[in-house]
């Protein structure tokens, strides 16, 4: 009895590689970014350990970070919808057809995902930029004389975001109408509902927390990066992102990163924690299963 | 059915918006204009020997690999061992210790990166390959974790019981039959740990030391410029590795798969 009752360690030794990898690399340097946050910046790259709220009292009354925190929030969402727009339907598609190499149209899902984030970003230059697709098109034809253009604004850092970040959506509602039982809507129509409103009322609740899934990650993968309108958006193209990036790289300023950094993970950790209140986090990791 | 001949053609459009920009960078890769845009020239594999000839380039490939797989190496031993934990043992705390394994995943990375580099800066350590082979090795561990525990649930303990029962020991055990029924898993890990660490952009460029790229971080630094043809050469060659490796990998095991039945 006395054995039993002792706990099995066999586990703890199973896991504690990764467990100290985690502590070391993810949770003792986010203790980090709040501590150096209270630092005083000095010069370029020279800071010196304090205790002082400069670098808050800057975020918090400086109209430069409100704005760069409303851009970021703006752009994620149009995003997010557009994403959902237009994610949703193909998902609803792979899931109901009856289509036979139904494999086919998973894997062309899959494949972006091992396609290079960079090649897929700098590709829409080809498509939109002076020399691109469209505006070489449109030569030809004869409809303009110059060139559009269409590079180097928000439109085209929003469709650089989508493209990324569609498969993540798309993967998200499809694991969820999968899941639905097919008699459902033909019990629906049975009972005198239109294709249309079977659809909104069996499947699409249904199918919400794929969809919330998917709108939770994409909004948090947009909210979180600078590389996308470094490449395809002009000057006033930034996010909050790209603050911590211009802190921390071109201004050698810590602290001021640091606080930035900080901000940046309450604020989407707020997001996440939003959502955890009304959907379970594992549906996030159903997609890979 | 006019409805779902709608809902199938908006499918087509959205597949052609995912892949259509991917298909003009492989089509640019082989045009002679030296100029990386339309109109198309001619054919040419100027830019893939110009791109070989790039010293920088092919560094930055060296790079890229070896980090790669190190990373996945290193990523795919601690996701092992902390799937078979999850999948294999009931523990108290087990749905929190699984919400920290994913966690890398929630933190935005540019906050992720930022926060490695602060610390090594309080530990008075310049930025080295180890930093981000670390750095790889976390982000890559989420779903090196998520990929192996889903391909471990449908293996059968009755095997290994079965083991034991005949004899063998548990070193024995794992070696002779939950090894071989794990590496289809290891396998899928290891795979995915590597085109993560090989595709990151937004963390290395962070963590990498100067004077080191690696290949996306390359192509990033040439962007400043304009589109270099050779660009389109890279990622063509980039796509091919990328898509290639995982689709032949895949196809031979089901080949093998088929004959074995």
């Amino acid at each position: 009895m006395a054995q039993a009752r002792e706990q099995d360690l066999r586990p703890w030794y199973l896991l504690s590689p990764a467990l100290a990898a985690i502590a070391l690399l993810v949770v003792v340097p986010m203790s980090f970014i709040l501590v150096y946050s209270f630092y005083e910046n000095i010069d370029l790259g020279l800071d010196r350990p304090a205790f002082q709220f400069g670098n808050w009292h800057e975020l918090l009354t400086d109209s430069y970070y409100h704005v760069a925190i409303w851009k970021t929030l703006r752009l994620s969402v149009i995003v997010t919808v557009l994403a959902a727009l237009m994610g949703y339907v193909p998902a609803y598609f792979i899931a109901f057809t009856r289509f036979h190499h139904k494999w086919l149209l998973l894997l062309l899902l899959i494949i972006p995902f091992w396609i290079s984030f960079i090649i897929r970003t700098l590709s829409w230059i080809h498509i939109m930029g002076n020399e691109g697709v469209i505006n070489a098109l449109l030569l030809w034809l004869g409809v303009i004389d110059q060139p559009l253009h269409m590079m180097y604004n928000e439109f085209a850092v929003v469709v650089g975001f989508i493209h990324v970040f569609l498969p993540y959506m798309i993967l998200n509602v499809y694991v969820s109408l999968e899941g639905i039982d097919r008699n459902l809507e033909p019990a629906a129509r049975t009972l005198g509902c239109t294709p249309w409103q079977a659809f909104l009322e069996v499947t699409l609740p249904l199918s919400l927390p794929g969809l919330a899934a998917g709108c939770l990650l994409v909004f948090v993968l947009t909210a979180g990066s600078y590389v996308t309108p470094l490449i395809l958006g002009g000057p006033d193209d930034f996010l909050f992102g790209n603050l911590i990036y211009d802190a921390v790289m071109s201004e050698l300023n810590w602290p001021m990163g640091a606080t930035l950094s900080f901000t940046l993970l309450v604020l989407l950790g707020l997001v996440v924690v939003v959502y955890s209140r009304f959907m379970r986090l594992n549906q996030l990791t159903k997609a890979f299963g | 059915m006019r409805a779902w001949s709608w809902i199938r053609a908006y499918s087509v459009a959205v597949y052609l918006f995912m892949f259509a920009p991917v298909a003009v960078v492989l089509l640019l890769a082989f045009n002679s204009s030296q100029f990386s845009g339309f109109p198309i020239e001619g054919f040419s594999l100027r830019w893939f020997r110009r791109l070989f000839e790039n010293e920088a380039i092919m560094r930055a490939f060296e790079t890229s690999i070896t980090l790669g797989l190190l990373t996945s190496v290193c990523a795919t031993t601690l996701g092992i061992l902390a799937s078979l934990a999850l999948v294999r043992y009931r523990f108290p705390g087990k749905d929190w210790i699984t919400t920290l394994l994913i966690s890398p995943v929630l933190v935005p990375e540019t906050v992720l990166a930022v926060g490695l580099l602060i610390f090594l800066r309080y530990l008075s350590m310049p930025r080295s390959f180890l930093l981000l082979l670390l750095g790889h090795s976390i982000i890559a561990l989420p779903f090196v974790v998520l990929v192996v525990q889903a391909r471990l649930v449908g293996i059968r303990r009755d095997y290994e019981e079965a083991a034991r029962s005949l004899g063998a020991g548990p070193f024995e055990t794992f070696l002779q039959i939950t090894l071989p029924l794990l590496l289809p898993a290891v396998f899928a890990g290891a795979l995915f740990a590597f085109t993560i660490s090989f595709d990151n952009i937004t963390a290395t460029i962070f963590w990498r030391p100067a004077g080191v790229e690696t290949v996306p971080t390359q192509i990033f630094g040439m962007l400043r410029n304009s589109v270099s043809p050779e660009i389109n050469a890279l990622g063509f060659v980039m796509i091919v590795v990328t898509v290639g490796l995982p689709l032949t990998a895949g196809g031979l095991a089901r080949y093998f798969a088929r004959r074995r039945q």
